[in-house]
């Protein structure tokens, strides 16, 4: 169970695993995510669900090595298994033929994008996708998302790829240019928060989708509180998508931190061992 | 008379109950005093969050306080017990010494008798209909400290026994959840042959046992124990399994599975919608509680963290409550403070837990309730108002309703914990269109039968009842069980 049979570095710290895990691969929808936990000392955390393969029973996380938790992850080789792995959880992307979608993906929040990508894709829409990333190397799955997508804008903040700029820029330029009905982004807080300002102007309906901090992720901790239109929301079984107008970012961005002193500390711990 | 009834009296009937029951004369019984439990110092054990407050009986203070019972003709006591545990057999089996008979006779009703012995309210169930409350006025029979003793000897004795089963049916039945009512559930149907398979969301087998209850009122280790006699008597466990996700139960009743009980809890923390509750340090009980009992967070070798204040408010006046509370003063809080919109007499916590909490130095904020949270730059919350109460006409549940006083006052805390209640888990009700909720979210069953709006799916505890005791948790597996079992014999 859960034996990881594929590992591939898409950067220096962003690496892709296919895991075994038959029955989440069977009943995973785009959108949804696992929770997984590397060890019995190790702590539950949520990553998206990239693709899956009924046939071979597995299915695509991709994890950037950003703490403690991920560098346990990161650390595991292929034949190995991860201690847990449950899921999918939370509520699948709602995916139909709605028109013209702006997908807008920053850093590894690209991963989480591709299947919705995909999805949006396969159900007849014409999809465009601006991607969005500090510079080349750190840029991930440009080829799956060239794959699914009509047109595929790259933007880099040093301008070492693509266009110079930020992930909005690329998006007021579509935005101007043609009609969209939807658009989806992911990728940090800070970016999509940005974005839903930038999309509200254009009045196009937007999901942002949330990276909140949870524990057991099935609706029973709370952790991943976030106030949307004013109402308290689980980010784990009401999302993880929500109406990016109506997300309090300010908020969302402030939980973010919550345990941003017990982090550092343990990963000083960790680089001491 | 009921066949029960009449097993009741075969059994008292017995030649060594009999006997036995000569050996000391009613009056000289009656007038030993009830044993007091021994305890680890409060000062000492605020110290360890995982050593337990209460140290057991020995088998001298056993004996003694079950020559206190009178093996009455009448056991009042046994109706108090929503597993219907035969209670004067094994308190008077611990009166002749004969403990693993005793530990036997607990399994017989009751597939956790170690945990029970710990957790349930005995002083509303068992205790309060015992004779001595009854028709002396006087301090019951321990039933509970006595349960207790006999499990703990059994375990300690490495001769645990496991229950007869009867031969495998070949029937396959589901749990879902394994938290108490799942647990007793599936002890039942196992031991009446069905093939059973209980399924939890989470990584560790157990529920509220492992992820909500301190292990310095339960240990884990005394929860696997248990497991492990369940696993000997053939119930199969499957963790990381969310039902109504990892699969459906139209998934499962093609793979064969013929009725299911559906224990999955209550699983959703309650908010008061106040502002500032989102801050950071802010959190349900839920969380504070599985951070440190299912993550381990208070160990440092441990990578999951969990805010550790000096100052930390508990909402809330039930045993949750009294739980995270306790935590609290264990991971170092200098102050602890249960903040309460009633008084003492209507908290719902049993009376041991806010026994020990006193003893501990919690403090009791009573009669207020908090109406904003205030936070620093960050975001960290660090002060919070609250409003005074009082005590007006009472409610239909006959407690005296809080009622707002005009009076606001204002206490600095770093962590507070949302312990107001929870709502049932809407998973399986979300994912089965067909099946009937109350507007509260639990499931609807019949109360006899335990059995839903779809036949082949019963279920029980806290997604029925919306927050109980792990006690009626598992008197609802015992009942789902008996009727499921008619169920298939009829189907």
């Amino acid at each position: 169970m859960n034996k990881i049979v594929v590992k591939e570095h898409l950067s220096a710290q962003v690496i892709k695993l296919e895991i075994e895990a038959p029955l989440i691969a069977r009943s995973r929808k785009p959108g949804n995510f696992i929770i997984l936990r590397v060890g019995e000392k190790g702590e539950r955390i949520p990553l998206t669900i990239v693709d899956s393969n009924i046939e071979t029973g597995t299915i695509t996380i991709i994890v950037q090595n950003v703490g403690v938790s991920s560098a346990k992850l990161c650390e595991l080789e292929v034949g190995e298994s991860i201690t847990d792995v449950v899921g999918p959880l939370g509520q699948p992307t709602e995916i139909e033929n709605k028109g013209t979608i702006l997908a807008l993906g920053g850093g590894v929040g690209i991963a989480p994008l591709l299947p919705i990508v995909e999805g949006f894709k396969k159900a007849g829409n014409r999809v465009v996708t601006v991607l969005a990333a500090r510079n080349k190397e750190l840029l991930i799955l440009e080829d799956e998302m060239r794959k699914w997508s009509d047109e595929v804008i790259i933007m880099t903040d040093d301008g070492s790829y693509g266009q110079q700029g930020l992930v909005t820029q690329g998006a007021e330029e579509i935005l101007k240019r043609e009609k969209v009905d939807e658009c989806i982004a992911i990728g940090p807080a800070v970016m999509m928060k940005f974005c839903a300002q930038l999309t509200k102007q254009y009045d196009v309906p937007t999901q942002a989708s949330l990276n909140s901090i949870m524990v057991d992720g099935t609706g029973m901790c709370g952790a991943c509180r976030v106030t949307v239109g004013g109402k308290t929301k689980f980010t784990c079984v009401d999302g993880p998508e929500f109406n990016a107008h109506e997300i309090d970012f300010d908020e969302m961005l402030m939980r973010l931190n919550a345990y941003k002193k017990e982090e550092i500390k343990a990963n000083e711990n960790n680089n001491r061992q | 008379m009921t066949i029960a009834a009449e097993i009741l009296k075969q059994e008292r009937n017995a030649e060594w109950r009999a006997e036995l029951r000569k050996v000391i004369k009613n009056k000289d019984r009656m007038t030993i005093e009830r044993v007091k439990m021994p305890e680890m110092d409060p000062m000492e054990r605020i110290k360890y969050q995982d050593k337990e407050v209460n140290a057991g009986l020995d088998l001298e203070q056993a004996q003694r306080e079950a020559s206190r019972c009178m093996d009455c003709a009448n056991p009042t006591c046994i109706e108090g017990c929503p597993v219907s545990i035969n209670i004067p057999k094994f308190v008077k089996q611990i009166e002749t010494g004969d403990v693993l008979a005793a530990a036997s006779t607990l399994k017989e009703t009751s597939a956790l008798p170690a945990v029970c012995g710990r957790v349930c309210p005995q002083e509303k169930q068992c205790e309060a209909q015992c004779f001595y409350t009854q028709k002396l006025q006087k301090t019951p029979v321990a039933i509970g400290y006595l349960e207790r003793f006999a499990a703990d000897y059994e375990r300690e004795s490495g001769k645990m026994s496991v229950p007869q089963v009867a031969p495998a049916n070949g029937i396959k039945v589901a749990a879902i959840g394994s938290g108490p009512a799942s647990l007793s559930f599936a002890g039942d149907m196992v031991k009446l042959g069905y093939d059973v398979t209980v399924f939890e969301a989470l990584h560790e087998i157990g529920g509220v046992l492992k992820y909500g209850i301190p292990e310095f009122r339960l240990p884990n280790s005394i929860v696997d124990v248990e497991l492990d006699n369940m696993r000997q008597m053939g119930v199969k466990f499957e963790n990381n399994y969310v039902v109504g996700r990892t699969a459906t139960i139209d998934d499962l009743r093609e793979q064969g599975f013929k009725a299911f009980f559906v224990a999955s809890g209550a699983g959703l923390p309650r908010f008061m919608n106040i502002p500032g509750e989102n801050f950071n340090g802010v959190m349900s009980s839920n969380e504070y509680l599985t951070r440190v009992n299912l993550m381990n967070a208070a160990n440092d070798n441990f990578d999951t963290p969990v805010l550790k204040g000096k100052s930390i408010a508990v909402i809330g006046g039930g045993n949750t409550a009294m739980d995270s509370v306790r935590t609290a003063k264990r991971l170092g809080a200098e102050r602890a403070m249960i903040v309460y919109r009633r008084t003492r007499e209507e908290m719902p916590a049993r009376v041991e837990e806010v026994h020990h909490a006193q003893e501990e130095g919690i403090e009791f904020l009573n009669l207020a309730n908090p109406v904003e949270y205030f936070a620093n730059e960050e975001g960290r919350v660090n002060k919070m108002r609250l409003q005074r109460m009082e005590l007006g006409e009472p409610d239909p549940s006959g407690r005296r309703r809080p009622v707002p006083v005009d009076d606001f006052f204002e206490e600095d805390v770093d962590v507070v914990v949302v312990a107001v209640g929870v709502s049932p888990n809407p998973l399986i009700p979300s994912t089965m269109p067909d099946l009937e909720v109350s507007r509260w979210g639990t499931i609807e069953v019949n109360e006899e039968a335990m059995q839903s709006s779809i036949p082949d799916l019963f279920a029980g505890g806290d997604i029925v009842r919306g927050g109980a005791t792990v006690i009626l948790a598992m008197g609802d597996g015992r009942k789902a069980a008996a009727s499921m079992h008619e169920y298939l014999q009829k189907n």
